[in-house]
């Protein structure tokens, strides 16, 4: 089966999905609590001024006769507009994804960074010091919540010494954006040449990247491993140790390499729940992601974001699951015989 | 591990370092302001309109009058509603039936477009016509009809008076009646939106003391000063970022730790905080023209019946409530006279205090010797005061056999409940812009049962009064419209006012000049830095 094939069955696998999320969101969203027209029509509203709003807004038809706008204004790429920020939900959604994205990619690249090592020294030295200490830091990354980790490292480090810069966003306040190409301030700054604004953002992407970081870097440290016990203990490795083979390309070309395949599968589960996990995280450090942005509309009983937000979600897990597939091709040849 | 520690290390001082020096530049004249919410519209008049808009509103436009300020005993500095002072226009004469404004020659908007009489008519029009809040605001100045506003001459200005309105000129001064630049707007309207409020929504076409630099819904608001501004002394700061922070801890901290240089969005525990640490500048004022209340719906019974609306005020822990929800940050009604503190006007003892044998008689004369259950509602929204409020209600009532479960409504449904009117007993708070009493009568107690008369109370003696009130002109039998309806309001007990709460802002040290305005709102135009 060719590449474009298996991307396709793929994606149309999905759709399905994606079509449940669209109604349940739908259903999920009327059954809140809260009048949007009363929000919108403001103070001293009179019952005509709301219902006349409730009758621009579409409140007044039947349930299934909005579901069907709504599935019509879908199709034409329009999500709806938020009340709090008063913009279209779409521009909304497409301003502050990339600064969640940013954040979840650099953590968990950070993770990454600190866990695969560490996880790889703790097999091969089982019961060793670096085994203890990937232990300690695995079950105290998963034990602490979220929001108490980043508020302990703004206290900290904010707070008391003074080494962080104010949990502020994503730039100081002084620093403006670099133009936009791609929405992430790391990649932009640097095409621009802005040396000033690439500091400035990756000065504020620390403590928030560690934040989420230390959150993700417990399953994979543990997950790399067992993995890696397993296939260390395996025949082949034996073989190829009897064969004399360095233990360098053991160890990475041989053990490591079989011993992606379940961690490859669990970043894509981690890269999912830290793009949940964001919310918390964005609310502490005054992110300006998608995460914050669904929570306040959820508070204030705005339908559109809260709609928008689940779907590009959900669309995001599709390609994502996608990219594990095409990944696991990559790692393990068998895979893309079966597809 | 060691070494990734060391990198982390590494790279934590170099952002402390970073962090510094990008601090030192350009912080003299600009001002950083953290807020919990920003504007959803630039646009005062649109539809649904959040009161974050109103601050960008009061800095972005301006009006054709302001308000004079004075100094209070304390040293602190606020408005003064009795003085009305020149913004957009120069001067004005106030006759019999028509108000005339003459307008600065010399005024521009932000686009260089000079200030005419044609702009004002369009604005206000505007203000009347698309319905709404700015609508209601309006007529509250007895302001209802785009026929009251003339346009004599480019410079020249006339209001029509529908009838004598006291509210009128103070009206015209509060932050709904903006002058927009009608030449730029109408370039933006369409058949369908004759009054461009889909552009304006999220441009402003203005003349105000600031410009708009840069606005990121949710994120940031950035305002610099239009240095060609006429309707007042120039402002001394040069630009004014806002941003939204929305973990109220934070806030604090950038505050406490000088990254951050005004904050009005922080719980009233930590205000008393800071206020007493003394690093920081805090300054409260008494919210004018408003308390907060336990409000009961007298139209369903149980409290329909007066004597358990009365069993329920001589319960409430009143001294309780304001040290430990509150944190002291107000003023407490009772025992104090209402009216003096609440309206500047009259003085009137309250009549409220726990007294629990009462409560009890008054229960049982009421036909409620064993009680009943109930619902106590509050707005989630402002549970950092209303949750321990609640909680401290509840235990009370119990205590007179009223066995109320505590309901959280989300702040987004509140307004919602409130216009049901079905909330048997609830906790809120209302102050009116207009400091009089019996415009806040008005809203709250007045028989045409607006949304803010939120337990459906009708009267016609109680709208007697507030009527014969507003068109009165001699101030002794003012006096006495204004002492009838506040007894009547104390014997009818359709609420119990609590406290009359602080607007407190902190700040540091260096910046001067803050101002209390009924808006509630910060207004850039008189802070400096130092």
């Amino acid at each position: 089966m060719t590449f474009a094939k298996l991307a396709g069955r793929r994606l149309a696998l999905a759709l399905p999905g994606l079509v449940g999320v669209v109604v349940v969101t739908f259903l999920l969203n009327r059954a809140l609590p809260g009048d949007p027209a009363a929000f919108f029509a403001g103070p001293a509203a009179t019952p005509q001024a709301i219902a006349e709003i409730r009758i621009k807004l579409g409140l007044d038809r039947s349930l299934p006769q909005q579901f069907i706008l709504y599935v019509r204004d879908l199709a034409r790429g329009d999500l709806g507009k938020s009340l709090t920020t008063g913009q279209s939900v779409r521009a909304d959604l497409l301003a502050r994804l990339p600064a969640s994205l940013e954040l979840t990619l650099c953590s968990l690249a950070l993770a990454l960074a600190v866990a695969l090592p560490l996880g790889i020294l703790a097999a091969t030295r089982p019961g060793s010091w670096v085994d203890h200490a990937a232990r300690v830091v695995t079950t105290a990354g998963v034990s602490l919540p979220i929001f108490f980790t980043g508020l302990l490292l703004v206290y900290v480090f904010y707070y008391l010494l003074g080494w962080a810069p104010a949990p502020l966003g994503r730039l100081d306040a002084f620093t403006s954006p670099p133009p936009p190409v791609i929405g992430f301030y790391l990649v932009d700054s640097a095409l621009a040449g802005d040396g000033v604004a690439f500091r400035a953002s990756l000065h504020q992407l620390v403590l928030p990247a560690v934040t989420l970081g230390l959150f993700a870097m417990a399953p994979i440290a543990r997950m790399t491993r067992a993995a890696m016990l397993g296939v260390l203990a395996s025949d082949f490795v034996r073989t190829a140790r009897a064969a004399g083979l360095a233990p360098r390309t053991v160890l990475f070309t041989y053990a490591l390499r079989n011993a992606l395949l379940p961690v490859v599968t669990l970043l894509g589960m981690v890269f999912s729940f830290l793009l949940g996990a964001n919310v918390l995280v964005e609310k502490v450090f005054a992110w300006p992601g998608v995460g914050s942005y669904a929570l306040e509309a959820l508070i204030a009983s705005d339908y559109a974001p809260v709609q928008g937000f689940v779907l590009t979600m959900a669309s995001l897990y599709v390609l994502l699951n996608l990219a594990i597939d095409i990944l696991y091709g990559l790692i393990d040849a068998r895979v893309r015989i079966e597809g | 591990m060691a070494k990734v520690l060391r990198i982390l290390g590494a790279a934590l001082v170099a952002v402390a370092g970073l962090a510094g020096s990008a601090r030192a530049q350009g912080r003299a004249d600009t001002l950083l302001v953290v807020t919990e919410l920003g504007p959803n519209s630039m646009d005062i008049h649109g539809v649904g309109t959040n009161r974050p808009a109103y601050q960008a509103s009061w800095n972005l436009y301006d009006r054709l009058m302001t308000y004079g300020v004075k100094t209070l005993p304390n040293g602190s500095q606020m408005y003064d509603y009795t003085v009305l002072k020149p913004e957009l226009a120069e001067s004005w004469q106030v006759g019999a039936d028509a108000i005339t404004f003459r307008l600065r020659p010399d005024a521009r908007f932000h686009d260089g477009t000079p200030v005419t009489a044609r702009d004002v008519k369009w604005s206000f029009d505007r203000a009347v016509t698309v319905g709404g809040f700015p609508t209601f605001q309006m007529k509250a100045g007895s302001l209802e009809k785009p026929d009251q506003f003339e346009i004599v001459n480019d410079q020249t200005f006339r209001v029509r008076l529908l009838r004598k309105d006291k509210l009128t000129m103070p009206d015209l001064a509060v932050p709904v009646p903006i002058i927009i630049n009608s030449e730029l707007a109408k370039k933006h309207a369409t058949s369908s939106d004759p009054w461009a409020m889909e552009w304006l929504k999220n441009n402003v076409a203005g003349g105000g003391a600031y410009r708009l630099e840069a606005w990121r819904p949710g994120q940031e608001t950035i305002y610099a000063r239009f240095d060609e501004w006429k309707s007042g002394p120039l402002p001394k700061i040069k630009r004014v970022l806002v941003r939204e922070v929305p973990s109220s801890g934070n806030r604090r901290a950038l505050l406490e730790r000088g990254d951050a240089d005004i904050s009005f969005d922080l719980p009233p525990k930590d205000f008393a905080e800071l206020a007493k640490a003394g690093k920081l500048t805090v300054i409260s004022h008494p919210v004018e023209n408003a308390f907060a209340y336990v409000g009961m719906n007298v139209k369903n019974p149980p409290f329909a019946s007066l004597k358990v609306r009365q069993a329920v005020a001589a319960i409430i822990p009143y001294e309780k409530i304001f040290a430990t929800a509150v944190y002291g940050r107000g003023v407490l009604l009772q025992g104090n006279p209402i009216a003096s503190l609440t309206f500047g006007h009259e003085m009137l003892p309250a009549p409220f205090k726990t007294d629990l044998a009462r409560a009890k008689t008054l229960m049982a004369e009421a036909g409620f010797p064993g009680g009943f259950e109930t619902t106590l509602s509050f707005d989630q929204g402002f549970a950092t005061i209303n949750e321990p409020m609640a909680v401290l209600v509840q235990e009370s009532l119990a205590q007179i056999g009223i066995r109320a479960t505590i309901e959280k409504i989300p702040g987004a449904n509140w307004r919602n409940m409130l216009l049901k009117k079905e909330m048997p007993i609830f906790l809120n708070a209302f102050g009116g812009w207009l400091n009089y009493p019996e415009y806040f009568f008005f809203w709250n107690f007045h028989g045409q049962n607006a949304v803010f008369n939120t337990s459906s109370y009708q009267n016609p003696e109680m709208d007697k009064l507030i009527d014969a009130a507003r068109f009165e002109t001699d101030k002794a039998r003012y006096a006495e419209l204004v002492r009838g309806f506040t007894k009547l309001m104390v014997s009818d007990v359709p609420r119990v006012p609590i406290y009359q709460p602080f607007l407190d802002i902190a700040m540091q040290k260096n910046v001067k000049g803050y101002q209390y305005w009924f808006h509630r709102q910060l207004d850039y135009r008189q802070l400096s830095k130092e």
